[in-house]
């Protein structure tokens, strides 16, 4: 039975098709790299899942909730699957553990000091414990980035989607950030990430997806995908001959 | 022929302030009511909601406040209601601010970035709390300085309301020359009373502006 069932979804923008025809299922607990260009429709994908854009053919159903493009139903999908940004997206008038509490209590009405003790045990997951009373503004790119992992991990949902989360990063702190997603990978998280971190999904990801021009190109195990490229756009791009 | 001293000048026009003053500060707080109302109907709901907030802005931006106080003043006369001046006065000023106030809260909450909005749709909030709890946080703190600096304005348009005859400051001033044929230091301080009322406001609204660092926070 998979986690995320994505069915033949086709998503357009005016004339322009960006996604032709998606199929991909997802198992709980697999890690998935979304690979391509850009302009290749990954991110698109992405934003399908959780719901930021509405789909125009085709179906994307998460642990049995089907997307709707109502309140109840995109509330119901959101609360299952959680979402990382590329430009973080912290909310910059709360600490580190105002961003984390806000959403639990808003949305799941947890009292305060349950939500305080959440926040605090997630912000140690991501290390960051000692930042809780910080304000966005102060704090790296990296240790927000770890902020935002944390404040979506505290609405506990099943699946996290990453969209490019280290593509903002300086070089130097792209690894804190991995490092996180590889603890939350090994604890069996599932994981669906739009990714340029060649090597990260190399030896992270269960499963490598190879987009291009709004299809699904080739799609397998990271040794399959990365040792044997089938088809020549994907060779392209990977620099490979 | 009585003699007016220039006391007697300022003492009745300070005292004729108090209502340029008065109307004022209804127009202003209940022009915000009426705007933070067209605000939302403007930004969120429903389609029809929008185009009738859109429409209502630029009828009152596109059309001199002397016209809508006229119509305030004998429109609604023709109802058989008489109108006093200060009831025309306030409802035209409060409609008036509200339109101007709701496009700039407009602005406020269109400089938020986009990526607020994803972000607490992404955590499950529904619109309503992604306005209280995230939007409106960040945009009041951009709203303020604009806010202040507007209202100058609304102490000024209050100057036009002596047209449909409610006795304000500028009213006074034209009243108090009438009887003492010194327009020149009438009129100068008249001038010199709304200086000092406006002054302030746009000085704290600069000050506000560099304090609250709106140009150069990032999201």
């Amino acid at each position: 039975m998979s986690l995320i069932a994505i069915t033949e979804v086709k998503k357009r923008f005016g004339d322009n098709e960006v996604l032709k025809g998606i199929s991909v299922d997802i198992a709980p607990g697999e890690v998935v790299a979304i690979i391509g260009k850009s302009g290749s429709g990954k991110s698109t994908l992405l934003r399908c899942i959780n719901g930021l854009e509405t789909i125009d053919e085709g179906s994307i159903v998460v642990a049995g909730a089907q997307f709707l493009p109502d309140e109840v139903h995109l509330k119901a999908l959101r609360l299952k699957v959680g979402m990382i940004f590329q430009q973080f997206n912290l909310f910059p008038h709360l600490t580190a553990g105002g961003n984390v509490m806000l959403s639990q209590m808003v949305v799941k009405k947890t009292p305060k000091k349950d939500a305080e003790a959440v926040a605090r045990k997630m912000l140690d997951r991501v290390g960051l414990a000692h930042k809780f009373d910080a304000l966005p503004d102060e704090l790296s790119g990296g240790q927000q980035q770890r902020v935002a992992i944390a404040r979506a991990l505290a609405m506990q949902p099943i699946a996290l989607l990453c969209d490019e989360i280290t593509s903002a990063l300086d070089p130097e702190l792209v690894a804190e950030v991995l490092a996180v997603v590889k603890e939350l990978a090994a604890e069996g998280m599932t994981l669906v990430m739009v990714t340029h971190e060649m090597r990260f999904a190399r030896d992270v990801c269960s499963r490598v997806v190879f987009m291009h021009q709004g299809r699904v190109h080739e799609i397998g195990a990271p040794e399959d995908v990365f040792a044997n490229p089938r088809t020549p756009e994907l060779r392209q791009f990977l620099g490979v001959q | 022929m009585t003699e007016f001293s220039f006391w007697d000048i300022l003492r009745n026009l300070l005292l004729a302030a108090r209502w340029t003053v008065v109307l004022s500060l209804v127009s202003f707080i209940g022009g915000g009511i009426v705007g933070a109302a067209l605000l939302f109907l403007r930004i969120g709901g429903r389609r029809w909601a929008r185009l009738l907030s859109r429409g209502y802005i630029q009828l009152f931006q596109g059309t001199p406040l002397l016209m809508q106080l006229f119509l305030a003043f004998f429109g609604i006369g023709l109802f058989g209601i008489d109108v006093p001046a200060w009831l025309a006065a306030c409802v035209a000023l409060i409609l008036w601010t509200a339109a101007f106030l709701a496009e700039i809260w407009r602005g406020c909450v269109e400089s938020i970035a986009k990526g607020q909005w994803e972000a607490s749709a992404s955590l499950g909030m529904g619109y309503l709390q992604q306005m209280r709890y995230v939007i409106l946080p960040q945009a009041l703190k951009v709203a303020v300085p604009p806010t202040v600096g507007f209202s100058v304005q609304v102490v000024k348009g209050t100057a036009l309301t002596s047209i449909i005859g409610f006795v304000e400051l500028s009213k006074a001033g034209s009243i108090v020359t009438n009887a003492t044929f010194q327009p020149f230091t009438v009129y100068g301080l008249v001038a010199l009373i709304y200086f000092a009322l406006c002054w302030p406001l746009s000085k704290s609204s600069q000050l506000l502006e560099r304090k609250l660092d709106v140009a150069h926070r990032n999201h």
